[in-house]
């Protein structure tokens, strides 16, 4: 800021650079001394899983300034797409108790899941929404509506509409004690996986010549486009990456939870993307940081015994949120807003 | 082909000038037309065939709800440009308004006619109740808010249980009745049928005039450049907010007639699909066409519910192996989607594009009846 009157000593930019992480800290102390070790890490594994879906949301919202409303439907159609894969690959089984097959297995549900979800995630950004990339804002959005219920039925007709198994590959009784308490395995897989693919992220858009290309476009697409940056390129990698984390997402959620159904993506996704407001959209710190916050709030509410009242209380802060911090918790990184 | 439409023109020409200058009166005969003509031509085959003039005449009168619906949508959509996610919030708010006062659970017995209004008035309440703080966001995030809301609202409905006897709704509801002499019932459904007509005839009647009042022009004026408009010293939040509070209180309305129609409420009749289906009703019939999105409507509820029914027994019927196994009632969510995406892509102005919007997109070009 210019116009401090004080010129900050390295000190209290040690202190402010300090803020955020401190403030995560002291929250996630709270939390857990509130929930217990249980709910703690249940809260944590939701959390992870949103926080993948809500990247999506805040990559896409940041490049081309759109809701993309099937982002939560590409996660439903994730976890399909992993549930195939790995019940055609590895037939019906319960957990694997070998562990080199079992970390195979698992890299190749979750890569192949990935991929497809990623292509998937183009096309849909190339014949829906590319075509109305100049035309009123409303209208992308009312198709991306489109797209969410045209997805769903796809996944309905091809797999039926009942709640299906899903293959838990990671064995759900491998755990370990922490501090007289038991922490399954199968949730810090999750955790891990989620943290590796935002670090990767992160790693993505802060160093590689085409994540400079995405940070460029969100700020100012014709500047960049003058500059060389091929903008149709960098928007479609953009929904390559959303939806192939998208596609992570429903893997490990599948895993996690053992079942899916084709209507998990309508609440997901509008629980993702209130993450993501949370965050300050366009935002990929804040979108994580915010995924892990919903489901705080989420098994909170669920732990003082208002577990029906969650989508209500998430789906008020959204409202809440976008009525009087638009920019969210951290600061969007978009431009023009709200 | 071409003689014959301009002796057709000129035949009619006084009549359409009296209408022109008529137009209410124009509205009523015309609705009045179409209702008559709609159960005689499912007399006749092959419509006689697919349901009784009974069935017919209680899927007119959906319809009809249904275009009504989309009609009071079309305000906040077409005219004042806001995207409403959570329009079935306040088709649900009517409706347990009116289910609140005239069911045995809650023992209270209002009658029916006075609560049409009240209806009308709770949803205004509650679209100025969410308009108020919301209407200066941006479009896209109204939208989101608005989706909230609607979510909100029927997941508030489903834990009350004190107050609305949650998941399984409320049941029961009174019928309308004129004391005297007309007793409404589920096995006879022409007063329904009648009264649906009424109401779409009068809220249609008041849309057309609304959008050519003060009012209706400060909507164009928004739509079309709100910078402008108020530059122009239009209040641009009063005048959302009136919008706002116009589509809500229809679908109040709407609301107490389907309560008292279908005799019960339930959370789940107000999700987010019921939402989006008049939402594609209004995109497919054309933003800011009245007629038009109407005409939507009755085209989709047609569709969904007399067409794809009859794939079914038609399947059924035949034995067709694969086919048979397809539940084809399961299609229509994907109707919407098809409708929302193909009409966005192809068509934005939608089948019946507004007249005014298509002024808006070819100005140079002058309209049949332009320049008279």
């Amino acid at each position: 800021m210019a116009t401090a009157s004080v010129t900050p000593t390295s000190a209290i930019r040690l202190v402010g650079s300090l803020r955020l992480p401190s403030t995560i800290l002291i929250f996630l102390g709270l939390a857990f001394a509130v929930l217990g070790i249980d709910q703690f890490v249940n809260a944590l594994t939701l959390g992870a899983i949103y926080a993948l879906v809500a990247l999506g949301y805040t990559m896409v919202y940041g490049i081309i300034e759109l809701i993309n409303f099937a982002h939560g439907d590409v996660f439903m159609a994730g976890s399909f797409v992993a549930m195939f894969i790995s019940k055609t690959l590895l037939g019906s089984t319960g957990g694997i108790t070998d562990l080199p097959l079992l970390m195979v297995s698992v890299v190749v549900v979750l890569l192949l899941t990935i991929g497809f979800m990623a292509i998937v995630g183009a096309v849909i950004e190339r014949l829906a929404y590319r075509p109305l990339r100049r035309a009123p804002k409303l209208a992308p959005l009312i198709t991306a509506i489109g797209v969410s219920f045209i997805l769903q039925n796809i996944i309905q007709f091809v797999f039926g509409p009942t709640i299906m198994t899903v293959p838990q590959l990671v064995p759900v009784e491998w755990a370990i004690q922490v501090s007289g308490a038991r922490v399954p395995l199968l949730n810090l897989f999750v955790i891990a996986t989620s943290i590796v693919l935002m670090i990767a992220l992160q790693l993505f858009i802060s160093r590689t010549r085409t994540g400079r290309a995405m940070r460029t476009t969100s700020m100012d697409r014709d500047a960049s486009s003058l500059m060389g940056v091929d903008i149709n390129r960098t928007i479609m990698i953009t929904f390559l990456i959303g939806s192939g984390l998208a596609g992570a997402a429903g893997t490990v959620h599948g895993l996690y939870y053992g079942n899916t159904s084709f209507s998990l993506g309508f609440e997901s996704g509008l629980k993702a993307f209130t993450a993501a407001v949370l965050g300050g959209i366009g935002n990929t710190v804040g979108a994580a940081l915010g995924g892990f916050l919903i489901a705080f709030v989420e098994v909170g509410a669920s732990a003082f015994g208002y577990g029906r009242w969650g989508g209500a209380i998430v789906f008020s802060l959204l409202v809440i949120f976008l009525v009087f911090r638009p920019t969210g918790l951290l600061g969007s990184h978009t431009g023009d807003r709200a | 082909m071409s003689g014959l439409r301009a002796a057709l023109r000129d035949r009619f020409a006084p009549v359409r000038a009296y209408f022109r200058l008529h137009r209410s009166l124009g509205i009523v005969v015309g609705v009045l037309l179409i209702s008559i003509a709609l159960p005689l031509i499912t007399r006749v085959p092959p419509f006689d065939g697919i349901q009784s003039t009974n069935a017919w005449a209680n899927a007119f009168t959906n319809a009809a709800i249904y275009a009504t619906l989309a009609m009071g949508l079309n305000v906040v959509i077409g005219f004042a440009g806001l995207l409403d996610l959570g329009y079935a919030a306040f088709f649900a708010l009517g409706g347990y308004a009116y289910a609140f006062v005239a069911a045995p659970f809650t023992g209270i017995h209002l009658p029916f006619w006075p609560m049409l209004l009240a209806g009308g008035v709770v949803g205004a309440i509650f679209g100025i109740l969410l308009g108020a703080p919301t209407l200066r966001l941006r479009g896209d995030y109204l939208a989101i808010v608005t989706l909230g809301f609607g979510e909100i609202v029927p997941i508030t409905l489903m834990n009350s249980d004190k107050f609305t006897n949650g998941v399984n709704g409320i049941s029961g509801i009174d019928k309308p009745n004129i004391p005297g002499i007309l007793q409404f019932t589920l096995i006879n459904p022409w007063p329904m049928y009648g009264l649906v007509i009424a109401l779409f005839t009068v809220i249609m009647i008041m849309i057309f005039r609304l959008q050519d009042s003060r009012l209706g022009r400060t909507w164009d004026a928004i739509r079309d450049d709100e910078l402008a408009a108020e530059s122009s010293g239009v209040n641009i939040v009063i005048s959302k907010l009136q919008a706002f509070a116009v589509g809500a209180s229809i679908a109040g309305i709407v609301g107490v007639v389907n309560a008292a129609k279908l005799t019960i409420v339930t959370p789940d009749q107000f999700r987010f699909s019921v939402s989006i289906s008049v939402l594609a009703a209004v995109v497919l019939g054309g933003m800011g066409n009245t007629i038009g999105v109407a005409t939507g409507a009755f085209i989709i509820y047609l569709f969904q519910s007399i067409l794809l029914k009859q794939l079914n027994t038609l399947v059924g019927n035949f034995n067709i192996p694969v086919l048979s196994d397809i539940d084809f009632l399961q299609f229509q969510y994907v109707l919407y989607g098809i409708v929302l995406v193909l009409m966005m892509l192809k068509r934005p102005q939608g089948i019946f594009p507004a007249g005014r919007r298509m002024r808006e997109f070819a100005p140079l070009k002058i309209g049949k009846r332009g320049l008279k």
